[in-house]
């Protein structure tokens, strides 16, 4: 149960990071990445996954 | 549903039915030496405004119009993230109104934001701006934009920073924005009805959810009222960007134009549309066109007595250096500045605006000598293009121009009313043919073009295209020069030696100009 960004596709924006309620995002070579044994796909935090809302890029978190 | 696109000559009718009863009739950044307040508020004096107000602009290029020949600003790539989509933005790249599109910035922590600020005010001193503009939003990366604040505060005291924001988070940073000494924030408003709002943002990021449609721009509309109110409460000048988009808030401009005033907004700054389909936007991939030069000058002029209107703005990218115009982020990339000594000297930077400053009053006498040396409006009505590498002098070669500043001439008045970007004439020392229709496009409006040089070539295309080149006043002040060639061509017309023939519309370039 986790999300994962599609590094071709990430702008590098770093919305997601700060948004993030269980500090799973870093930075990785000038794109963002999930740790996924961090991830929670936000459940019991909000009603939806954080990160892929705000995320400006379509399709860019996925479910891994 | 798109609404139907609103003819110029609807603006125009409605335009008679906007004007305020008592307000002076000004157009652009007009001075008419008469005691009629200058639309550009900030470009004829300090007779225009409270002192506390004058000396927080007068030597801001982005506030005050005649500041912008004179002094230079830069932008800090410190805030990448954004919590807004806007229908002209494509985050892949630069946001392309509020930035230049097409070029990915190099993004900065604060660490390297600050040492790049006192490195370029090192060089440049009389960068007197420091602004953060994206290439995201400024207050939805608050961490990184007040940390490089709360540097810059301490380290350069005598810059003026200012930062610009969609206004979603506004409330929410005021205190801090006060806290920082910011004198001026920017809020990018394009709409005061969610109606029209939704056509121009497809979502918002909001309360820990993605909010779409009418909702989306409900909430941004009634978040940037309430910011803008916060910040006129606090005294913080507040200036207010439009991105003008024809058939979706042309009108509606004006409706925006009298809500941000009656707020309190300081000055309103609106811009066109830039929506190449290759920077991959919503609306340049659906084909929505940005406005023509005309357009652009009609709703300008449509709110004019309005909130004060901006007319000089370069769209700038968020990583911008040097005066309005001009790029010279290249000198000042991270590799650069790395080997650059710092020396952040108080007192040489003071020693040099002052002569800066000599130089902008010497411009502002000469204006006012010409036009009390001017023969008076007899209703002809002229525009003419301009090329300065700065110092509010007609001072550049036709061929390094890569914009045209223009200007609106009448018997009695000057007025500043915008720029063109053109692809640059003269490349190693040779002409480009191929470039010159696209300069003919760009300034077409215009009955001359006065430049320190030109070369033969262009010179007889020019005249070809009905836009007379003009030599005689290298290195004159702009608006002494383009008052002298306007006495000169108005004898011409009298004596019958030309005819005047009204001109057409211009193309307002679109995209990237700065990758050299």
């Amino acid at each position: 149960m986790a999300y994962k960004i599609i590094g071709s596709t990430c702008s590098g924006c770093s919305a997601c990071d700060p948004v993030c309620p269980n500090e799973a995002i870093r930075e990785k070579s000038g794109v963002f990445i999930i740790d996924p044994a961090k991830c929670t796909e936000c459940v019991g935090h909000f009603d939806t996954a954080q990160c892929v809302a705000v995320c400006p890029v379509d399709r860019c978190i996925v479910k891994a | 549903m798109q609404s139907a696109y609103i003819s110029l000559g609807d603006l125009k009718a409605h335009r008679t039915a906007l004007a305020a009863p008592a307000a002076p009739q000004a157009s652009g950044c007009s001075t008419t030496g008469s005691a009629g307040k200058a639309s550009c508020g900030s470009s004829d004096g300090p007779g225009d405004m409270p002192a506390e107000i004058w000396e927080k602009v007068k030597n801001h290029p982005c506030y005050s119009e005649e500041a912008h020949h004179h002094y230079a600003r830069m932008h800090v790539a410190v805030a990448p993230a954004c919590n807004i989509q806007c229908n002209y933005c494509n985050r892949k790249y630069d946001c392309s109104n509020e930035s230049r599109p097409g070029v990915v910035s190099q993004k900065l922590t604060p660490d390297q934001a600050v040492k790049k600020v006192l490195t370029v005010a090192s060089e440049i001193p009389q960068m007197t701006v420091l602004g953060i503009a994206g290439p995201g939003d400024a207050l939805a990366n608050p961490q990184k934009t007040f940390e490089t604040f709360r540097q810059l505060q301490e380290k350069a005291p005598d810059i003026k920073l200012c930062l610009s924001t969609n206004g979603l988070a506004l409330p929410d940073y005021v205190d801090e924005i006060c806290r920082y000494n910011i004198d001026h924030v920017t809020i990018t408003i394009n709409m005061v009805d969610p109606a029209v709002g939704e056509k121009i943002y497809p979502w918002i990021y909001w309360d820990h959810r993605r909010i779409t449609g009418y909702e989306a721009a409900k909430v941004l509309h009634e978040r940037q009222m309430l910011g803008l109110k916060m910040l006129t409460a606090r005294g913080v000048l507040t200036k207010i960007n439009s991105v003008l988009i024809p058939g979706i808030n042309d009108e509606h401009l004006m409706e925006v134009n009298r809500e941000v005033k009656k707020r309190g907004a300081f000055l309103h700054n609106i811009m066109p549309l830039i929506s190449e389909a290759e920077h991959g936007t919503h609306f340049g991939l659906t084909g929505q066109r940005g406005p023509s030069a005309q357009e652009l000058k009609d709703v300008q002029d449509a709110c004019a007595g309005g909130a004060n209107l901006m007319r000089h703005c370069r769209q700038c990218r968020a990583d911008a250096v040097g005066l309005l115009g001009e790029d010279r982020s290249d000198e000042f990339t991270l590799d650069k500045i790395e080997e650059m000594e710092i020396v952040y000297d108080l007192e040489k930077r003071r020693e040099y605006q002052d002569k800066v400053e000599a130089e902008r009053q010497a411009q502002h006498a000469a204006k006012e000598a010409a036009l009390a040396a001017a023969g008076g409006d007899d209703g002809m009505k002229v525009l003419v293009a301009v090329a300065t590498t700065g110092g509010g002098k007609v001072n550049q070669h036709f061929g390094h121009a890569t914009e045209f500043q223009i200007y609106e001439l009448t018997g009695a008045s000057t007025a500043f009313i915008g720029h063109r970007r053109v692809d640059l004439y003269c490349q190693g020392g040779y002409g480009e043919d191929e470039q010159l229709p696209s300069i003919v496009n760009a300034i077409n409006d215009c009955h001359a073009v006065l430049v320190a040089k030109i070369g033969a070539c262009p010179r007889d295309e020019l005249k070809a295209a009905g836009i007379e080149p003009v030599e005689e006043y290298a290195h004159e002040f702009i608006e002494k020069a383009a008052l002298a060639w306007f006495a000169d061509y108005r004898r011409r017309v009298a004596a019958g030696e030309i005819e005047h023939i009204e001109r057409g519309d211009a193309r307002i370039r679109q995209g990237a100009v700065m990758a050299a």
